[in-house]
């Protein structure tokens, strides 16, 4: 019980009459990490917005870190110790990276002075510096701003921000949908370095070879339903396919699709 | 170690790329719009060999002609108080348009708040109020007028951050209602007569000393508070900025009143220096104030430009005027004039960031 860090029971979603998430029964154990897969509209992003309090879930629980939890927004998730990076990077283009990084956390000085308290540039550039290294992210400036940035480097600033916070869980929808080879491989290698932290994590990836490369367990979405629960030792590619194209179901899922 | 590099990765940075900060070319072209009128002082055969910038006639101790810069500053002065303000807004991804009206009705709110009983041995004849109105310690007026400011800037932050419609909507209906309060609070008639306190306010080259206190002090809570940080960020990505935490209604309330209340502090140095209030005060300073941030470097787009830019962009106001006058250049040519260098700013403004961004 103790080293599961998400759990959900009967999640179930429906805008009016559209049933875009049905009955979703999810573990996720910690230091684990387990890829979302399925077609456009299979209910992926779905699954994720209910978890992260973005949607309100039409039923079904959540438990998190061993405590049932109904979030009333992203902001709520996080505090929670849930991080999410999202296909739209939350970043501000005019701002460096420390201030993307610590935005709305920020490291301040002389605190009785409220919404005037001076900030620490100095801590909030070193603790920057460390988390980047920690992550392996290269940004030749940390002190140019964001939109000075290629795609690449902007989506590792979005990881590293995620990661660089003691968080429990790390949500990534798409993080290499935009990115070119080198990108790529740069944003694998966070996802590999979070592996080694041992902090759990859910990927939503189209890629195939990403996704055997990277986690341990494959979560098979098809028609707002979980279809498949594949060790990743236990299957491959082909296999996936069929899951998702709706070839093959589950065995423990048959019928549900 | 960390503090001293600048990326990690040991990835080579270019120090020439590094680019510079707009604020250098805002001054350089201060400088260049100097040299031009000191040299057209010299080529225009009208002209009679004045200097623009210097003291040819000995009238002064310094090399400088100091009447001159004397008046270009005190002229932005007073609009360059209200241009600190609208330079937070903008960043923060919005406009005031109510800036000049909120002048016009708080300098006849306080003033009325700062008449003497008796001039020249005889009763006030501009009395707005009674007896216990007279004569008031010249703190009270000026609460007053901030007060006024803050009540101001809240209707428009709130009406911005919780019914969510346009900045430009929202302060355009300012601009007519505050335009209206300072007509109604007397009918019309100019109030005057203030206690000698309140004329202190803005006597001489005060207003000067208030412009570069406050420039000085939003300068600092733009570049090293959170308040400030919060501000770029919103105006750069309200969601992003949301979804970080930032509480960003409130935020905007804050920064609208903070706008409002530099508004009606210029309208009691105005009023102080003028030694009366009328309703017509502070017509057409919204935009001066919109084109001094302007000319500065601040994006109207929001999340670009500083208070140091804004100070410049002031003085660029402040010296054309000047220079226009200098030239004996009509006051309607003048107006087309700055209209034409408002736009060129924005035009060299946008060209000059589409570069940089494609260099990147």
């Amino acid at each position: 019980m103790t080293d599961i860090i998400l759990e959900t029971k009967g999640l179930t979603k429906h805008y009016g009459g559209v049933h875009a998430l049905n009955d979703a029964d999810f573990v996720l154990r910690k230091g684990e990490h387990v890829a979302i897969m399925g077609d456009n509209g299979a209910g992926k992003s779905t699954f994720v917005r209910q978890i992260t309090g973005v949607e309100q879930r039409t039923s079904g629980e959540v438990i998190f870190d061993g405590k049932p939890v109904h979030f009333s927004g992203p902001i709520d998730a996080r505090e929670a110790g849930i991080e999410t990076v999202f296909q739209t990077l939350a970043l501000a283009d005019h701002l460096d990276v420390p201030d993307n990084l610590f935005l709305g956390r920020e490291k301040t000085k002389f605190d009785w002075l409220g919404p005037f308290r001076f900030l620490d540039y100095k801590a909030m550039r070193k603790d920057t510096m460390g988390a980047l290294e920690k992550t392996g992210v290269k940004i030749p400036n940390i002190r140019n701003t964001i939109e000075r940035m290629s795609g690449g480097q902007r989506q590792c600033v979005a990881i590293a921000r995620t990661a660089s916070f003691a968080s429990k869980l790390t949500i990534m929808d798409e993080p290499t949908a935009a990115l070119g080879v080198q990108e790529t491989a740069q944003v694998e290698n966070i996802i590999r370095s979070l592996k080694e932290q041992g902090e759990p994590l859910i990927l939503i990836s189209h890629n195939m070879r990403q996704v055997m490369d990277l986690v341990d367990r494959i979560i098979v979405f098809r028609r707002g339903r979980i279809v498949a629960n594949l060790r990743k030792e236990e299957t491959d590619g082909q296999d996936v396919v069929a899951y998702i194209t709706g070839a093959k179901t589950g065995a423990e899922y048959a019928g549900a699709a | 170690m960390a503090d001293t590099s600048h990326g990690t990765g040991g990835l080579p940075f270019d120090e020439k790329k590094r680019s510079i900060p707009g604020e250098v070319n805002i001054f350089f072209a201060l400088i260049l719009i100097v040299v031009i009128f000191e040299v057209l002082g010299q080529v225009l055969p009208y002209m009679d060999n004045q200097s623009f910038l210097f003291d040819t006639r000995d009238r002064f101790d310094s090399i400088f002609n100091e009447a001159r810069l004397r008046i270009i500053i005190l002229q932005v002065s007073i609009i360059g108080i209200i241009a600190l303000g609208v330079t937070q807004v903008i960043i923060s991804g919005g406009i005031d348009l109510s800036s000049g009206p909120l002048v016009g009705a708080t300098a006849m709110i306080v003033m009325s708040f700062a008449q003497t009983e008796f001039v020249n041995g005889n009763p006030n004849p501009k009395a707005v109020f009674g007896e216990w109105a007279f004569d008031l310690p010249v703190l009270i007026p000026v609460l007053v007028g901030l007060a006024f400011g803050a009540f101001i800037g809240a209707i428009n932050g709130s009406l911005i951050a919780y019914t969510r419609i346009p900045p430009f909507i929202a302060t355009l209906g300012m601009f007519l209602i505050c335009r209206g309060i300072a007509q109604a609070w007397t009918r019309g008639k100019p109030v005057s007569f203030p206690t000698e306190g309140y004329a202190a306010l803005g006597k001489g080259m005060m207003p000067v000393f208030w412009f570069i206190g406050l420039a000085f002090l939003l300068h600092v809570i733009m570049r090293y508070t959170i308040h400030g940080k919060h501000t770029y960020a919103i105006g750069s990505n309200e969601d992003a900025a949301r979804m970080s935490g930032i509480n960003v209604q409130r935020h905007k309330v804050r920064v609208y009143m903070i706008a409002s209340m530099l508004a009606a502090f210029a309208a009691v140095i105005l009023s102080s220096k003028n030694l009366t209030a009328q309703s017509g005060m502070g017509i057409f300073y919204e935009l001066y104030a919109i084109a001094m941030a302007v000319i500065g470097g601040v994006s109207l787009t929001g999340g670009r430009g500083s208070i140091i830019g804004t100070v410049l962009g002031a003085m660029v106001f402040g010296v054309i005027q000047s220079g226009f006058t200098y030239v004996k250049l009509d006051a309607f040519f003048q107006l087309m004039a700055m209209g034409a260098i408002i736009i060129s700013a924005v035009v060299l403004d946008k060209y000059r960031q589409e570069r940089a961004a494609a260099r990147s």
